[in-house]
């Protein structure tokens, strides 16, 4: 049997990398799929929880979140591409349309 | 070590790996390629937790709709043009430093599990014997039919938006 604080730990570690990702990266497809792997992450946590307490709420979450991040991955995805159409980049640095 | 901690140990190391993969390939196109696989992954470890349907959902929603549009997005965006720059801010230490935090304060919540709730009745027994798709469609059309169409207009929001931010002369 697998403890569920190991589900935790891995859904932390993934969290983690994703943070990371969002933070450290230039390449704006890169910040969107690190926001990718932190809701993945968040679903890990939980499906394991909705195994571990018996009840199904957990899924039922996870099935909403795969439905926002699917939302957000197309109204994200338009706004780069809308983004490109202006400015030619994928480089978040070159972005500064709102600096005075 | 049993069997199940052994598949959980692969799973697991394969899934840290495939995300530092994906958060440090320099071409967004590999980045992708290694998500796909990490979403694959997941999914299995989905099987493992008897959520047989949201595994499938993970393979058919994410690696399937929306790795697809990344890809699309990815071969609009020109990625020759950074092959020699740098691909981490100047700051990036500090990004290390603030998502460290994250993880020991997860560690921090896995170590102090201690008082769990009352269990719920969709034991292991009940899902094998019925299938979690039964017990997931009745909750979701009961206690959170409200939510659940509440997602529905969000869903043609999106699509709305999606369409108006990418139209000629937007």
């Amino acid at each position: 049997m697998v403890p569920l604080s190991w589900y935790i730990i891995l859904s932390g570690v993934i969290f983690t990398i994703g943070a990371f990702g969002f933070l450290a990266r230039k390449n704006i497809i890169i910040m969107f799929i690190s926001i990718e792997l932190m809701l993945n992450a968040a679903n890990i946590s939980l499906v394991a929880f909705s195994h571990y307490l018996q009840h199904i709420q957990g899924q039922i979450m996870v099935l909403f979140i795969i439905v926002v991040a699917a939302a957000e991955a197309a109204v994200g995805l338009g706004i780069l591409i809308a983004l490109f159409k202006n400015k030619e980049t994928a480089d978040i640095n070159e972005v500064t349309l709102l600096k005075g | 070590l049993t069997l199940l901690q052994g598949c959980f140990a692969y799973l697991a190391l394969a899934m840290i790996g495939l995300s530092i993969l994906t958060v440090t390939m320099k071409n967004p196109v590999h980045s992708v390629i290694a998500m796909l696989a990490l979403f694959v992954h997941i999914a299995a470890l989905y099987l493992f937790l008897n959520a047989e349907l949201i595994a499938a959902i993970q393979i058919i929603v994410y690696a399937g709709a929306v790795l697809v549009l990344y890809l699309f997005v990815v071969m609009l965006f020109n990625i020759k043009e950074e092959a020699h720059k740098k691909i981490y801010h100047d700051q990036w230490p500090l990004a290390f430093v603030g998502s460290v935090f994250f993880l020991v304060y997860f560690v921090l919540i896995a170590k102090n599990i201690a008082v769990l709730p009352k269990l719920g009745p969709h034991t292991v027994e009940a899902i094998q014997k019925k299938g979690s798709l039964l017990y997931i469609g009745k909750e979701l059309f009961t206690t959170y039919v409200l939510p659940f169409e509440i997602v529905s207009l969000l869903l043609l929001i999106a699509i709305i938006g999606a369409v108006v931010l990418t139209k000629k002369g937007a």
